[in-house]
Order: C-alpha cells, then structure tokens, then sequence
C-alpha cells in the first residue's frame, strides 16, 4: 500500500486543487478545511486503513496535519497487529 | 419538558433529535420508513463519536442513542409535551403530517413545524388549536448552531412562546424572534443568494469552487454559498426556493435549471455524497465534481 501521506494528501488535495500545503501545515488552522471535513476525513481513514478509529483518538489535534494524521494510523495498524 | 417528539428522520429531524437527547430529554423520533429510521440512529452514534473535533467535550454515543425511541407509528407521540415536526418541505406532506398529529396529540401539546420557508399561520390552520403552534427553523448541523429564528404564528399564544423559547434554551441555543413570513430571515436571503450562485455555476460566469472562494475570502464567511447548498441539501434548496417563487410571485425567486437538474440526477449534495463537490460519507465513497 502507497505511504500513508501521501494517500492523505492525496484526499485532501482532490478536494482543495488549488491549494499548496505541506505536510506540516496545520489545515484546520489555516482555515483550509473545517470541521465537516474532519468527519469526512475520519471515515476515509477507517475505510481506506481499515480502521475502527477508537473514539479517544478522534481529535482535532490528531488531525490537524496530515503528518499527524500518518503517524496516527502507523500507531493504530500497530495496535491493531498486537491486539490479533 | 421530559419528552419531545421529533418527526422525520432526515437531516434536521437526526439533528433536533440528537441535540435534545445530548441534552437530557427523552425523544420519540418517527419517520414513515424504517431505513431512514436507522440511517438516523447510525449518523446520530457517528456524530457523536465525531464530536471531539468540533469541540473539547467527549459524548457518549450509548447514552444519547438510549434516549431515543425510533417508531413508525404517530400515535407514540401522544404523551410528548413538546412535537417538532420536520418532514419535507411540501405543503401537501407536511400537511398530511400536521393532520395526523393533530388527531394524535392532546390540545396541550406543543407543535413545532421546523419549515424552511412556509408560513407558520398556514401550518397552524390545520390544527384544531393554533394557539399551541410555532415555528423554530434549526439550522444544518443543528448540534453546533448556537442559534436559531423563533417564529410565532399570528394565533400563537404567550404560553407557547415562552415555554419553545425554554426547550430552545434547553438545547443550548439562542431563540432570535422573528415575525412570521414566508422564509423568515435566513432563507428568503440565503436561498436567493444560493440561486443566484447557481445561476453563475449554470452560465459558466464560475466554477463552484471560485464562487465560493469569493464569499470565504472577500467577505469572510466561513462556508462558501454553494458548499453550503451542499450541506443543506440541494432538494431541500430547490423546494424551498419554489415555495418562495410560488408564494411571492416574484421572478427573482425563479428556480435555477442547474439546481433542478441535479435534484433530478440525485445529486443533493452531502446527503447523496455529490452535489456541487464530492463528499465521504457513511460506507460510500463518491467522487467527481458537478459540471456544466
């Protein structure tokens, strides 16, 4: 499966064409993207990663970068070969 | 008030229910058809587990969910103190409906029509007591507006308004008064300014996204007018702008082509996945954009 990221970015980019963001940028804090998108972003994870994101995790703060969002799902696809 | 109704389990109704639930009422929420009923009950546990990113609270989703009552059958509502009606935005349903609870509730029950745009007065002329008639237009997504019109009918009693403008507090909103006419405030402006952004999509002036660039840039709203069509669903803009176009005979309320054009093909916005842009939504990933 590609890189994370880059699946991440990927998604956020089909939806902002013409915006250029790095990894590190905080794209709710930028106003790029607000919270609706966060519930849209959260349910492409899961079904993208094949993920059940537990609640706890779902916060802004794990979001708000897609840099954050990789490493996020890096610890739960560990989490997830751990608990089999 | 312990127990409140909710009829229609469509976006708003899912959103009125969920709000008064969070906030400690018990709700019988109804809908004619058990799919939508459990559509409801699926996005109402998703939004709470969601509910972290639009603020720092943590909701238990089990908690809200045993509150609500899902039911086909409007004769449950006949011990709820307060009704809030929600059901599509046509006269002849919406007109069924009221009948139908009508018949249902005692005279001391409060009814709520939650319309877009017709006339309380009208709803309340239906019923054999328009005293106990309101209007309160909630807005899409209804558990984060902290605000909402509160629209008295021409018979609405002083009781009824003091004791909606209490539930409303309730839910954590402000209640804005506002005079009964077609549309109220909010959408006699925002549905014409939504039509008109469709008629530039329509006429190639711009592309959604550029239309919707302007109205967050230039004048610093949060959401653009067409990404806002989206969330409020596209067949909700279009019977909404028909109602004003039916009852003000005024041609400036004529229904955009394009936003007829895509309540046919299904393109409704969040709701469907696709409406003016792509959207993720529970277990069907849609992609694509409108285009003309």
């Amino acid at each position: 499966m590609p890189d994370a990221r880059l699946i991440i970015r990927t998604f956020i980019s089909d939806r902002l064409p013409q915006v250029e963001f790095s990894d590190d940028d905080e794209i709710f804090e930028l106003g790029l993207v607000n919270s609706l998108f966060a519930v849209e972003l959260v349910m492409f994870i899961e079904r993208t990663f094949d993920l059940v994101l537990p609640n706890e995790v779902i916060t802004l703060d794990n979001f708000r970068n897609v840099a954050a969002m990789a490493e996020m799902i890096e610890l739960q696809q560990a989490q997830a070969v751990r608990s089999k | 008030m312990s127990v409140v109704g909710v009829i229609g389990a469509g976006v708003i109704g899912t959103g009125v229910a969920d709000n008064a639930a969070r906030s400690g009422h018990d709700v019988i929420l109804i809908d004619d058809k058990a799919d939508a009923l459990s559509r409801s009950l699926a996005l109402i546990e998703r939004d709470c587990r969601m509910s972290r990113l639009y603020s720092q609270v943590a909701i238990d989703a089990a908690k809200v969910l045993a509150r609500i009552t899902p039911s086909r059958d409007m004769g449950e509502l006949a011990g709820c103190e307060l009704v809030v009606e929600n059901v599509t935005e046509r006269w002849d349903i919406k007109r069924r409906v009221w009948e139908e609870l009508d018949a249902s509730c005692p005279s001391s029950t409060i009814f709520v029509a939650n319309t877009s745009a017709i006339p309380i007065t009208r709803l309340a002329s239906v019923t054999s007591h328009p005293d106990r008639v309101i209007g309160v237009h909630f807005m899409n997504p209804v558990p984060m507006k902290s605000a909402v019109e509160l629209i008295p009918g021409r018979l609405t009693s002083e009781e009824t308004v003091s004791q909606t403008r209490e539930f409303v507090h309730s839910l954590g909103k402000e209640a804005i008064l506002v005079n009964d006419a077609c549309g109220f405030v909010s959408n006699r402006i925002l549905h014409l300014a939504i039509n008109e952004a469709a008629f530039l999509v329509y006429e190639g002036v711009a592309t959604p996204e550029t239309v919707d660039k302007v109205f967050r840039t230039c004048f610093g709203h949060p959401m653009g007018l067409l990404e806002t069509a989206d969330l409020i669903g596209i067949d909700t803009i279009l019977h909404t702008i028909e109602v004003l176009y039916e009852h003000f005979a005024d041609s400036k309320y004529r229904p955009s082509p394009l936003l007829k054009e895509m309540a046919a093909a299904g393109l409704l916005g969040r709701k469907s996945g696709r409406g003016f842009y792509a959207y993720e939504t529970l277990g069907r990933p849609v992609t694509g954009e409108i285009t003309t």
